[in-house]
């Protein structure tokens, strides 16, 4: 007998006992993926006294609103608006990701399509410095913002963001193996100017990878509290702020779980609507022959 | 046209011959001005904010700095102070070898084999095991519930698991024990570990033409390992270098994970990593120097790492 997933595409080559293996080592890897994020959601909507019960129990019993309830209220009595925190983390990450994706792209599509004298080197620059600890050149960074009178202002967090090395490396294999030369010189053939071809025909048919680099970018900047660079409240961001209303000890620990989900639910919606439009482009490009 | 001929005859020193290379060189960059014109903007950006201060933080380890008063050049003191004065720092260097031995391969196995297999499934399907699988690196520190899991007293879910079937008498300390942190970071990393390249693996998974797979079957590719083999893994030769060197970087640098999971220092350093080690010198005893001199060496040893898996990459479908 054979298995027959109705959700599968149709492939050759597999066979039933495959599948089957496939399906329970998928099954396995999402229990024990999902686990602490069911308790995370579940952690969410106790009650005070059902977080410190013992033996402690997995799922909630008697769900809450409570701590969310609790959480707006802190928020109502912040001395700054929330909505200010919360534009200042979006004016961050928006700003960020946009101009990070345009300028490695437009790196990343030049050194993947032409050759020409020092792109090895520059590329092998960018691999190498994946591999410096960031906590030892924060303080030439910190040297290098305050230099170019950035500190305390929105351009300290945002305008590094546009120079981040694995934005240009990955995009430059992206480009590399789905970007195939004879599309290059049709379009040349054409006439097409240089910024032509990356606009209107490679920037289109990467984009996976520019989503890709999107939920990345956007995850890593959406977490920023600002750190040493912003210290005007008025600039803070929201993870900072909510990290402040967690600070107050057992108390709030059912407002902790609740910012835990807050800080959690984001992301994961801009993960699933970036990944609706990836599938999107698969399925009508047809691309990369 | 004698004197021409005289002219080149006498040229060809060394000097000429570098003239020469310099001219053909010069004569390619202006061939090529559109090229620098696009990669300036972010070349600028990259050299500014990441050449720069690597550049700086190299200079910084042959000096000592204590971020109040100007850096004092000390030659290789730092170096010399790591390896023949610091048992510490070796302990480190042991502990993240073997957290990087585990971790690297086996996020980086999990991380190609998850994404080959969901691959399979249709797009709405995939969308979502994509997302039970990569939440927990999306989650920010929702980590800290292991936290709660593996915590010493009897409220921890394993220990209260434990007690309950009569497994253990009394709670252990999994957080606190020497012969328990480690294993239980190690798990919790390698939970968190389906992030950058799983995504970046499944994007390019998608970028394959199913034209290849078709004619595979044609060739006389009869099931999926020789598929993955001779048709997968060649294809996705870039996106694993990529997987690899996340993979490297990645397992070399744990550590926040063990600062927020058991504290600074762990119990005896036994969870002690380098960059803990970089984190303690650089943002809590303020010897910048030192710090740096110490990412100078991590650096070296994940280029290294990085070459030979280079090498092994270099051999996939043959």
């Amino acid at each position: 007998m054979k298995f027959n997933f109705s959700i599968r595409k149709k492939r050759l080559s597999r066979s039933a006992g495959g599948d089957t293996a496939v399906f329970i080592i998928l099954l396995m890897g999402i229990a024990f993926m999902s686990m602490p994020l069911v308790l995370t959601i579940s952690n969410a909507f106790k009650p005070l006294s059902e977080l410190f019960l013992f033996p402690p129990r997995f799922i909630v019993r008697n769900p809450t609103l409570n701590n969310f309830k609790d959480l707006l209220v802190l928020m109502a009595q912040s001395w700054v608006p929330m909505s200010r925190y919360l534009l200042n983390s979006l004016l961050i990450v928006i700003g960020g990701t946009a101009g990070n994706v345009f300028f490695a792209s437009l790196a990343a599509y030049i050194l993947s399509v032409r050759k020409f004298p020092g792109a090895n080197l520059f590329l092998s620059m960018v691999v190498l410095s994946l591999m410096f600890s960031a906590e030892v050149t924060a303080i030439p960074n910190y040297v290098t913002i305050a230099a170019l009178g950035w500190v305390d202002t929105y351009a300290a967090i945002i305008v590094p963001a546009w120079g981040s090395s694995l934005g240009l490396y990955l995009m430059k294999n992206f480009v590399d193996s789905m970007i195939h030369r004879s599309v290059i010189e049709a379009a040349e053939i054409d006439g097409a100017s240089e910024f032509r071809i990356y606009w209107q025909i490679v920037m289109p048919n990467v984009k996976p990878a520019w989503l890709t680099m999107i939920i990345l970018l956007f995850q890593s900047l959406w977490k920023n509290t600002g750190g040493h660079f912003l210290y005007s409240e008025q600039l803070k961001t929201l993870p900072y702020a909510l990290s402040q209303i967690v600070q107050g000890g057992v108390a709030r620990q059912g407002v902790a779980a609740a910012v835990t989900l807050v800080m959690m639910i984001v992301p994961i919606v801009v993960f699933v609507i970036n990944q609706s439009k990836v599938v999107d482009t698969m399925g009508t490009s047809g691309m990369a022959n | 046209m004698s004197s021409m001929i005289a002219k080149t005859k006498s040229a060809p020193g060394v000097q000429g011959v570098l003239r020469q290379k310099w001219q053909t060189l010069w004569r390619d960059i202006k061939q090529n001005k559109v090229c620098y014109l696009f990669l300036a903007p972010y070349a600028a950006l990259f050299i500014t904010f990441t050449v720069l201060p690597v550049l700086m933080a190299i200079g910084l380890s042959f000096t000592y700095f204590n971020m109040l008063q100007p850096p004092q050049w000390v030659g290789v003191h730092n170096y010399l102070r790591l390896f023949l004065e610091d048992d510490i720092f070796l302990i480190a260097v042991k502990n993240t070898f073997i957290y990087a031995a585990i971790t690297g391969p086996v996020s980086y196995f999990m991380c190609f084999i998850l994404a080959w297999m969901i691959n399979e499934f249709k797009p709405k399907v995939r969308a979502i095991l994509t997302l039970l699988f990569y939440a927990p690196s999306i989650s920010g520190n929702v980590y800290l519930v292991w936290q709660v899991i593996f915590s010493g007293d009897t409220y921890g879910y394993v220990n209260a698991f434990l007690l309950y079937w009569g497994i253990i008498k009394s709670p252990i300390q999994w957080l606190i024990d020497p012969t328990w942190i480690m294993p239980i970071v190690i798990i919790v990393v390698l939970w968190m570990s389906l992030g950058t390249s799983f995504l970046v693996f499944i994007a390019g998974l998608q970028g394959i033409d199913e034209s290849l797979y078709e004619a595979g079957a044609i060739d006389g590719v009869r099931n999926r390992w020789q598929e993955l083999w001779y048709l997968t893994l060649p294809a996705m030769r870039g996106y694993l270098m990529f997987g690899a060197i996340m993979a490297i970087t990645s397992s070399f640098t744990i550590a926040s994970e063990i600062t927020h999971l058991v504290g600074f220092p762990s119990t005896d350093y036994a969870a002690h990593t380098i960059v803990q080690h970089l984190q303690d010198y650089g943002t809590i005893r303020f010897e910048m120097g030192y710090a740096s001199a110490i990412a100078v060496i991590l650096f070296f040893i994940m280029v290294i790492s990085q070459r030979v898996v280079q090498k092994l990459l270099n051999r996939v479908g043959e």
